[in-house]
């Protein structure tokens, strides 16, 4: 039984079938892939998962609850994180009080009304806040408006922003699209860190095929809504349907 | 100090300065000079810079911090005024239970309000608040006031009429005014030096004390955990719904609060003249407290009080200058040219301020979208960056900001 | 039952003129990304148009009198129009009292340049500003037209009678054994008014142009990559809904005398036909206009009027909640215009 089941799910927009009998399982503490070519329903089924879409048919649980009909916010509180494409953080705010809202949400879940309390008397997040930054080498940078920063600077906050809540399960969504190859490496040594220093599982949608096998322990493919194969990376490489469906158009990985 | 930093409690105390010291600041000109016309320390006027800068202090809240442009919230002004001036009606003059009332029934008012328009956000907010103070004031000028129940006296405006039970008020001993135990809000102290005439007013001095509590409260909120939320709301709500907090409580909760400043100021407004009518609650009202925020700066903390300030002194000057001032002004040119500048500017001045208003308000949105706090912190960057030119020393380490 | 169809005549009337307001809004909405909180500024302008034609057309000029003289025996001072003395005094005569429907002549020039004046000098430069920026921006823009025209023509209403022919009374149903008094004006209100929304939906369904907009509304960004040249699009666009608000104001003259602070009366209200419809819905601003224009009528009853004092003046915004808490997308909206 693993910590996020997909069971059945389908979901259709007007004449399109976006999604028919998913099933999928991501065991606790792995870092499950999904792949698929374009149009394949990848971002579909994230959207499914986080409360942003709710599947026509089928049942999503995350620890044996269920996570249909909640609202983003709850699915969070839950213990999802998740991760943009485009890195959505807080522009207007300095990179400190980016690492602060997370800060709050934890320890005051989805609303406090505390307009008397000092922002700067709040010890504990400011000081988990500090920590976080410091751990992503973003530190220096705590003065500065979010938005002025660099994408792979964006990235690490938004993804220093979700581990702060600790969360169980982290979804990213094609996490190093648009980056340099510099920054993509970065990104792949940050995951790596994170996986290896925390007891967490991650779930990732990825273009890239060197981010996937550098991270995946399983690897889901999706091709025209449904899964093709579910398997280790190294027999998802060598798999005959995966080739034509998908890898065949990837020269990277042959 | 009272949970504020230095600089904030800086601020704090400049405005507290200020706004007691207002009746001498504001007659610069002595009483018999032809600049008198510029003074603005008379009671009635004066009272509006303060009750109107509450106003736009909480739609600042609102506005400036989570970017939900409100286009009624003049109809919270006009719920408290009604409000004030019912306790007037009932118990008696004291201001007090009158200015409590406001609170609670605009903060109701703004709850119910909120909780159907927060439905939506951007334009179709804007749209919807526009639409339900447009309503509130068909309400309060026509629906509830008819014989069977009227609750706002309709065209006339709501007053207190000799017939009203005002239970514990006791005309002997109490003025047949608004008061606050016993002391009239009319109450004006004069006080002449030399050719200048001073004047200390009751009803002033309340309505500055409480505007100067709203911004101290304002400045808590601002710096509070509550106030980042809402400026996240602003920035992002997407990221804010997805990192577990729920976005409408926090937008509603401003929303309230900000109804609550102008219910405030709506019963303010009462207290210091008890005639509620509800033109107070027309759109245009809506709009001047959105300019006063705007023009000041919105999403600053002294913006709104300095936009309300301007707003409310020039509204004054502007339709006092009528042709014969501007001969006066323009009586050095020849006459033709005079005739001309009086003929140009006459239709800005006078009856003509709204038009003023109207261009002030498009040129500022246009270049000076942050208001004026943020034209004076341009002009003083520039100043700054002359300065550090003209040192122009090679080992000149600007500490960074 | 005439009491009925009396009322839904008053409302498609009245109905008319928030549905032509709401179009515009509606049109510069879809395809500008814009809230044009002076589009019913547009509407006033509209109005007075057909006041400074009445204007021009009465400029007159003073001639002593050689038969006739007042009662103190002195010359009487007459004063001509110029068209009587240009045209003859009975081809004059009418064309003064002509000057609504000729205002319609002369307003579609002049609102079409405001329209691009308004859209190349200002709303352009708002595109990528946020929403709040450009409903402030019109608001201002608003106050300034309305105080302008408050500036020339005085703070009182204006009557734009419509030409004597025109202003009477019509029968109405008599072969079907009903009695309807209505005066002609209104109807032609409504013939014109249905006349211009029939024009612009066929303009947008039957040229290349219309559906270029279209295309634009349904998805803008994809229409820009395309390589069709979306500006001058939207500043013809701009100009035709500012010439159907400013028609839609010239007709409505003689049924109210125009004053400066009619557009924000109308446009608070388009506004909620808007929302009704469904943003950025043209079938639905046009429909919600004239429904809301009915109930609006049957609530301004004698009737329902003592039943709730005063229900006429907020049955809109009832209905607008009552529409908006159950269906928030309006009776037409599509999804994904203006979704959180």
């Amino acid at each position: 039984m693993g910590i996020l089941e997909v069971k059945n799910v389908g979901k259709r927009f007007g004449g399109l079938q976006a999604l028919s009998d998913v099933n999928l399982s991501v065991a606790e503490n792995t870092v499950h892939a999904i792949i698929g070519p374009n149009g394949a329903g990848k971002s579909t089924l994230l959207n499914c998962l986080i409360g942003k879409l709710i599947p026509d048919t089928g049942s999503v649980s995350f620890d044996g609850q269920s996570v249909l009909g909640r609202k983003p916010f709850e699915i969070c509180q839950m213990g999802i994180s998740r991760v943009f494409q485009t890195p959505e953080i807080f522009g207007d705010l300095t990179v400190m009080e980016n690492m602060m809202i997370p800060g709050f949400a934890k320890r005051d879940g989805a609303f406090e009304l505390n307009p008397m309390q000092r922002l700067l008397a709040q010890k504990d997040v400011i000081a988990h806040a500090e920590h976080a930054l410091e751990d992503m080498g973003l530190a220096d940078k705590r003065h500065m408006n979010a938005a002025s920063m660099s994408r792979g600077d964006k990235r690490r906050l938004e993804i220093a922003m979700c581990l702060s809540q600790d969360p169980r399960l982290l979804l990213l969504d094609e996490p190093t699209a648009g980056m340099a190859r510099a920054d993509t490496n970065n990104t792949i040594d940050l995951l790596k860190r994170i996986k290896d220093e925390r007891d967490i599982t991650i779930a990732i949608i990825e273009h890239d095929m060197h981010v996937v096998f550098s991270l995946a322990e399983r690897i889901t493919v999706l091709a025209q809504g449904t899964p093709l194969v579910e398997d280790t990376p190294d027999n998802i490489k060598g798999h005959p349907k995966v080739r034509e469906a998908y890898l065949g158009e990837t020269q990277e990985v042959a | 100090m009272l949970g504020l930093n230095a600089k904030d409690m800086s601020l704090l105390i400049v405005v507290a300065i200020l706004t007691m010291c207002a009746p001498l600041i504001l007659n610069p000109f002595p009483a018999d000079s032809a600049m008198a016309q510029f003074n603005a320390g008379y009671p009635d006027l004066m009272q509006k810079f303060v009750i109107f800068g509450i106003f736009a202090i909480g739609f600042n809240i609102l506005f400036g911090l989570t970017g939900y442009l409100s286009f009624g919230h003049a109809a919270f002004l006009g719920v408290g005024s009604y409000s004030c001036v019912w306790m007037f009606k009932l118990l008696g003059y004291n201001v007090l239970p009158g200015i409590a009332l406001s609170v609670v029934t605009s903060g109701l008012f703004a709850l119910l309000i909120g909780l159907i328009t927060l439905r939506r956000s951007g334009i179709y907010f804007s749209i919807l608040t526009l639409a339900f103070a447009q309503m509130s004031f068909a309400l309060a000028y026509s629906v509830l006031s008819n014989p069977k129940f009227n609750l706002t006296n309709g065209e006339t405006g709501l007053q207190v009429y000799a017939n009203d039970p005002q239970w514990f008020h006791n005309s002997e001993r109490l003025p047949d005014l608004p008061h606050i135990f016993g002391l009239s809000m009319r109450a004006t102290q004069k006080v002449s030096v030399g050719g200048w005439e001073f004047q200390f007013n009751t009803g002033y001095y309340l309505c500055a004390f409480i505007m100067l509590i709203c911004f101290y409260l304002a400045i808590r909120i601002f710096r509070s955990p509550f106030g980042m939320m809402l400026r996240a709301v602003k920035s992002n709500q997407q990221r804010m719904n997805y990192t577990g907090l729920n976005s409408r409580p926090y937008t509603l909760a401003a929303f309230v609060i900000s109804g609550m400043y102008a219910g405030l100021a709506g019963g303010l407004l009462s207290a210091v003249d008890p005639l509620a009518g509800a033109e107070r609650m027309q759109w245009t009202a809506s709009g001047e407290v959105v300019l006063m925020t705007i023009l000041g700066g919105a999403g600053t903390l002294i913006g709104p009080v300095l936009g309300a300030g301007l707003i409310k002194y020039f509204e004054n000057i502007f339709s006092k200058i009528n042709d014969n001032v501007l001969h006066g002004w323009f009586s050095f040119l020849p006459d033709g040219m005079e005739d001309l500048m009086v003929t140009l500017i006459h239709p800005f001045v006078g009856k003509g301020w709204h038009l003023t208003l109207g261009i002030i308000f498009m040129l500022v949105v246009t270049f000076l979208p942050g208001g004026l706090v943020e034209g004076g912190q341009r002009i003083g960057r520039m100043l700054s960056r002359k300065k550090s030119k003209e040192a122009d020393s090679p080992a000149s380490t600007e500490p960074a900001e | 039952m005439d009491a009925i169809l009396l009322q839904v005549l008053n409302g498609l009337d009245k109905g008319s003129a928030y549905a032509l307001i709401a179009l515009g809004l509606t049109l510069i909405f879809g395809t500008l990304g814009v809230v044009n909180f002076a589009h019913g500024a547009l509407f006033m302008i509209g109005a007075f148009c057909s006041v400074t034609l009445q204007r021009i057309l009465n400029a007159s000029f003073e001639t002593i009198s050689e038969t006739e003289k007042d009662f103190l025996g002195n010359p009487l001072k007459v004063k001509t129009p110029y068209v009587e003395s240009w045209f003859g005094p009975e081809v004059g005569a009418s064309i003064i009292d002509w000057s609504v429907p000729l205002a319609i002549l002369f307003a579609i020039p002049i609102m079409i340049a405001i329209g691009f004046i308004m859209e190349r000098g200002l709303i352009k430069h708002f595109y990528k500003r946020p929403h709040a920026d450009q409903i402030l921006v019109t608001f201002g823009l608003a106050i300034v037209l309305q105080e302008v025209i408050k500036a020339f023509f005085g703070a009182n209403p204006i009557q734009t009678p419509a030409p004597d022919a025109l202003s009477g009374v019509a029968q109405l149903g008599e072969g079907l054994g009903l009695q309807i008094a209505y005066p002609i004006w209104r109807l032609i209100y409504i013939a014109f008014a249905l006349l211009i929304i029939g024009g612009v939906f066929a303009f947008l369904q039957f040229t290349t142009f219309g559906m270029v907009v279209r295309a634009g509304m349904a998805d803008r960004e994809t229409v820009g990559l395309l390589g069709i040249d979306i500006d001058k699009r939207f500043t013809t666009m701009f100009g035709l809904a500012a010439a159907v608000a400013g028609l839609a104001g010239v007709m409505y003259g003689p049924i109210n005398a125009p004053n400066y602070h009619m557009g924000m009366d109308f446009l608070v209200l388009s506004f909620v036909v808007v929302v009704v419809g469904g943003m950025g819905s043209l079938p639905g601003a046009v429909l919600a206009g004239f429904i809301l224009g009915i109930l609006e009528a049957f609530a301004s009853t004698t009737w329902a009027t003592t039943t709730i004092p005063g229900i006429n003046q907020i049955i809109i915004y009832l209905v607008a909640i009552i529409v908006l808490l159950t269906r928030p997308r309006g009776l037409m909206g599509k999804k994904g215009v203006m979704e959180d």
